[in-house]
C-alpha cells in the first residue's frame, strides 16, 4: 500500500497551485464569473497548453493516459482556487463519453479540439423529474430514415451556455425508468428546434434549460449502440462524482485555512478569536472531518483506478461523506467568520456557495446512502 | 498511489490467517464468542502463543524482538487478529512500557525488562491517573523521595486497568515540587509485590471489575528503576500517550463487530420479517460503516506517514477521537438492535455460568458494553483534551 503521489502528479499539483497564486486571485475570478461567458476562454486554452485537458484520455487519442488518481489531483488543486472553468462538463463527462464509446470518426472530430480547448461541450443527463436517477429519461429519440427526431426537456445542463455541442441522453425504447433503451446523441447547440435558456448558478457556474422540439439529428451522431448507454453513463458519472468530490476536498482544505487565519487576526473581548476554546474545538472538528473525507477520496480513487468490484459502492460512500462534511465545514466556516462570512466581499462565502452546490451535484447524501445500501 | 495488496502481502495474509486459526486456543475462543469474561491466564495463554511465534511485540524495533513488518503487514495482522475474535492484546507492557524502555532506558534496564514483556512473563499496569488529577495529568501528587539508593513512594493511583493481574506498575511520580507542575515528574517502575502496595477494585456501571485504586504507602523502590533522568517524566509521559492513542481506535475490532451486527440484523425477528427490513436502523448501520471506512483509511495514511517519519505525534489524537466516537456509536447500535432485550442484567458470574441467557444470545453483553464504553472518550486523555492537543500542536492555536 502506498499513499504517495508520483513525481508527475506532484508536478501537476504544483503547476496548478502556482497558476492560482499568480494568475487566479479571488478578484480575477470574480471578474470572470461576472463576464459574458462566466469563465476565461484564454485560461481554458492555458489549461490545454498545460496538458490538463488531455490528461485523462488514452495515448492513442492524443492524451496522457491519466487515470482517476490523476483526475483527483487536478480537481483537488482546482478546488483550492475555486477554478470556475468547466473542466467536469467538458473533459470528465463529454470527453469520457466520446473516448469510451465513440466511433473513430467521432473521436477524431471531437477529442483533439476538446484537448486543445477550442471546443466546448456539455452532457445533458438530467430532467426536471429525474433528480439523480440516471435511468429516468423521458426525452425521446425516434429514428426516421437517417435521422433521429428528438423531443424533450433537459434541466440544469452544466456548461450549457458556452457549449458548441451537447451530448443528450434520450430514450429510444422502453419506459421512463428502464435502464435499457437509453441512447446518447451528440447534438449541435445551434440545431433547429433546440432552444436554450441560459443562466448563472449561485456558485458562479453557468447552466441551461434545454428544450428539444422535433430536432433532427444525423444517425451518425449516436455514440455507442442504440439503447445500451446506461452502463457507460453510470461509469462516467461515477468518475465525475470522484472528480467533483476531489474539488470539494480542495475547497474544504482552503476554507479551513481561511477560517484559521481569520480567527488568528480578528479580535473580540480583548483577544483573538483563536484563543477561545469553544472555537478551537470546532476548528479541530472541521480539520478532522477534512482529513477523514480526504481518506475516503483516496480510497475511492484507488478503487476506481483498480476497477475494483466495489468501486461504485466506494464512490457512493465518498459522496455521502462529501455531503455531510461539506455541510459541517461550509456552515462552520461562515459561522466562525461572523458577519463578514455572509458578505460578498470575502472569498469565504464564495467557497461556501460552490461547496454547497457540490453537495447536490451527481447525488446528495441521501441518494448516495441509499445507493450504498443497495450495492 | 496504490492501495491494493501486493502478491507478497496476500501471501503474508494467508500465512497469518492459517497460523491464527490453527493456534487460537479453543477455550479462549469459546469465552470470547459467548461474552464470558476472561481470566488472567486466558490472556496469557493466548499472548504466549504469539510470543513464541515472534508475533507479539509487533511494533518494536527488530533488535529488541520486533517483527520488522511493513505498515501494510501490520495492518493485515491486526485485521486477522480481530477476525478470529481475539481478545484485545493487553497493551500496558508491549505498547506502552516497552517503547518507553527501549527509547529512554539504560542497557541494563533494557536487558532486565524487555525480554519479559516480549515473552509475556511479566504483566504490567499503568500508574498515571490519581484521584485529584484526571485530564490534568501533570497535577499528579504521588511523591517519590530519594533516600540513599532508594525512592520512598507515597500516593494513590486510580483507574488502574487490570492492576489485580499485574506484576509490575509503571508510575509517574513527583520527585520535585519547586517548579511548574510539568517539571519534577519522574518515570518509575515499581514491583507490585513491594510492601506497601495495595490494590482495591472499582466496580464500573456495567458491573465489571476492570479498574482499580492502587495505594502506595512508603513503598521502597531501588533508584535503578528510574527511567531516564529524574524530572524527565513529563516528556516520557507524552511520548507514551502518543503511543497509547494510536491503537486506541480499535478499528480492526470495529470492522469485525459491524459485520457481526449486520449478520444479527439479518436474523433477528422483527414483526413478520427481520431487523434488516427497518430502513432507519439500516441507515444508521450503513452510515457507521462509511465512517469506519474513513477512520480506517485515515489510520493507514497516518501509519504510512509515520513509517517514514518515526514516532506517532499529535496525529494520534485524531485517531483517538475518531475511533472512540465510532466505538461508542456502534455499542449503542447493538443496544438499539435489541429493544427490550437490552435490559435484563447478567453479572460476570452469571455470564461465566452455564445458565441459559435471556433473549437473543448476544443480548447479555450489549448493554454492559455500551455502559462500559462510556470510558473510551474519557480515558487516554479525554476527547476534549485531545482536541486541545490538536488545536495547539497541529493548528498552532
Amino acid at each position: 500500500m502506498d499513499f504517495a503521489l508520483s513525481d508527475e502528479q506532484k508536478q501537476v499539483q504544483e503547476l496548478i497551485t502556482q497558476f492560482i497564486a499568480k494568475d487566479y486571485p479571488f478578484d480575477v475570478r470574480e471578474k470572470l464569473v461576472k463576464s459574458e461567458d462566466g469563465f476565461s476562454r484564454e485560461f481554458w486554452k492555458t489549461f490545454g497548453e498545460f496538458g490538463l485537458l488531455a490528461m485523462p484520455f488514452p495515448e492513442g487519442d492524443g492524451g496522457f493516459n491519466g487515470g482517476p488518481v490523476d483526475l483527483m489531483v487536478i480537481l483537488e488543486a482546482f478546488g483550492t482556487g475555486l477554478i470556475v472553468e468547466p473542466y467536469i462538463p467538458n473533459i470528465v463527462l463529454s470527453g469520457h463519453l466520446v473516448s469510451k464509446l465513440g466511433s473513430e470518426d467521432q473521436k477524431k472530430e471531437i477529442l483533439p479540439k476538446l484537448m486543445s480547448g477550442e471546443l466546448q461541450m456539455s452532457f445533458a443527463f438530467t430532467e426536471p423529474q429525474s433528480r439523480f436517477d440516471l435511468n429516468d429519461v423521458t426525452t425521446s429519440a425516434k429514428l426516421d430514415g437517417d435521422n433521429y427526431v428528438v423531443d424533450g426537456y433537459k434541466a440544469v445542463v452544466m456548461n450549457g451556455p458556452a457549449s458548441d455541442k451537447i451530448i443528450v441522453s434520450c430514450r429510444t425504447s422502453g419506459n421512463q425508468l428502464d435502464e435499457d433503451g437509453i441512447s446518447l446523441l451528440i447534438i449541435d447547440k445551434d440545431s433547429k428546434g433546440l432552444s436554450s435558456r441560459d443562466y448563472s448558478n449561485v456558485d458562479g457556474s453557468k447552466a441551461s434549460e434545454v428544450t428539444l422540439e422535433n430536432v433532427s439529428v444525423p444517425k451518425t451522431n449516436l455514440i455507442g449502440d442504440e439503447g445500451k448507454a446506461f452502463k457507460i453513463i453510470s461509469q462516467v458519472i461515477d468518475l465525475a462524482t470522484l472528480a467533483i468530490s476531489a474539488e470539494a476536498v480542495g475547497i474544504m482544505q482552503k476554507m479551513n485555512e481561511l477560517t484559521l487565519e481569520y480567527t488568528k487576526t480578528r479580535e473580540q473581548f480583548g483577544q483573538t478569536l483563536s484563543k477561545f476554546q469553544a472555537l478551537q474545538h470546532r476548528m479541530v472538528d472541521t480539520f478532522m472531518v477534512h482529513e477523514q473525507t480526504k481518506s475516503l477520496l483516496l480510497m475511492a480513487a484507488a478503487k476506481l483506478n483498480d476497477n475494483a468490484p466495489d468501486a461504485s459502492k466506494s464512490i457512493s460512500a465518498l459522496k455521502f461523506q462529501i455531503g455531510s462534511a461539506a455541510k459541517l465545514i461550509g456552515e462552520e466556516s461562515i459561522q466562525l467568520h461572523g458577519g463578514m462570512g455572509v458578505t460578498e466581499e470575502m472569498s469565504i462565502g464564495h467557497y461556501f456557495k460552490r461547496l454547497t452546490t457540490i453537495r447536490t451535484i451527481f447525488g446528495n447524501s441521501d441518494y448516495h446512502l441509499k445507493r450504498y445500501s443497495s450495492l | 498511489m496504490n492501495l491494493s495488496f501486493s502478491p507478497e502481502d496476500l501471501k503474508f495474509q494467508d500465512e497469518v490467517r492459517t497460523f491464527l486459526e490453527k493456534n487460537y486456543p479453543a477455550d479462549v475462543k469459546r469465552k470470547m464468542d459467548n461474552g464470558i469474561p476472561l481470566e488472567r491466564e486466558d490472556h496469557l495463554k493466548w499472548q504466549k502463543v504469539l510470543s513464541k511465534k515472534g508475533w507479539f511485540a509487533v511494533n518494536w524495533p527488530e533488535e529488541y524482538g520486533g517483527t520488522g513488518w511493513s505498515v501494510t503487514q501490520k495492518h493485515i495482522f491486526q485485521n486477522e487478529l480481530a477476525a478470529i475474535n481475539s481478545p484485545n492484546i493487553v497493551p500496558f507492557g508491549v505498547s506502552m512500557c516497552g517503547p518507553v524502555i527501549y527509547t529512554f532506558g539504560t542497557e541494563e534496564q533494557k536487558e532486565k525488562f524487555l525480554p519479559a514483556i516480549r515473552d509475556n512473563d511479566v504483566w504490567w499496569c499503568q500508574g498515571y491517573s490519581e484521584p485529584g488529577s484526571g485530564s490534568d495529568l501533570a497535577s499528579l501528587k504521588t511523591k517519590a523521595e530519594k533516600k540513599g539508593d532508594k525512592y520512598i513512594v507515597n500516593g494513590t493511583k486510580t483507574w488502574t486497568t487490570m492492576a489485580q493481574h499485574a506484576d509490575w506498575i509503571f508510575c509517574l511520580v513527583r520527585t520535585d515540587s519547586s517548579g511548574i507542575k510539568q517539571e519534577g515528574i519522574s518515570f518509575l517502575l515499581i514491583d507490585m509485590k513491594s510492601p506497601g502496595v495495595e490494590v482495591k477494585p472499582i466496580i464500573t456501571i456495567d458491573g465489571s471489575h476492570e479498574v482499580n485504586m492502587v495505594y502506595l504507602d512508603n513503598v521502597e523502590v531501588p533508584v535503578e528503576n528510574l527511567i531516564g533522568e529524574e524530572g524527565a517524566g513529563w516528556s516520557i509521559a507524552k511520548f507514551l500517550l502518543a503511543h497509547e492513542r494510536t491503537g486506541i481506535g480499535g478499528i480492526p475490532h470495529l470492522k469485525r463487530e459491524i459485520k457481526r451486527l449486520r449478520e444479527i440484523a439479518n436474523e433477528l425477528p422483527l414483526n413478520d420479517g427481520f431487523l434488516k427490513d427497518d430502513d432507519l436502523f439500516m441507515d444508521k448501520l450503513n452510515k457507521l460503516e462509511i465512517d469506519l471506512l474513513s477512520a480506517e483509511f485515515t489510520e493507514l495514511r497516518t501509519l504510512a506517514a509515520m513509517s517514514a517519519g518515526g514516532h506517532p505525534g499529535p496525529e494520534s489524537s485524531i485517531l483517538k477521537i475518531g475511533g472512540t466516537d465510532l466505538q461508542q456509536a456502534l455499542s449503542e447500535l447493538f443496544v438499539e438492535a435489541l429493544g427490550y432485550y437490552a435490559h435484563p442484567f447478567m453479572s460476570e458470574a452469571d455470564l461465566a455460568s452455564n445458565e441459559k441467557r435471556i433473549g437473543p444470545d448476544f443480548a447479555a453483553t450489549a448493554m454492559p458494553h455500551y455502559l462500559n464504553f462510556r470510558k473510551v472518550s474519557i480515558y487516554g486523555g479525554s476527547n476534549e483534551v485531545q482536541r486541545n492537543v490538536i488545536a495547539k500542536a497541529v493548528l498552532g492555536l
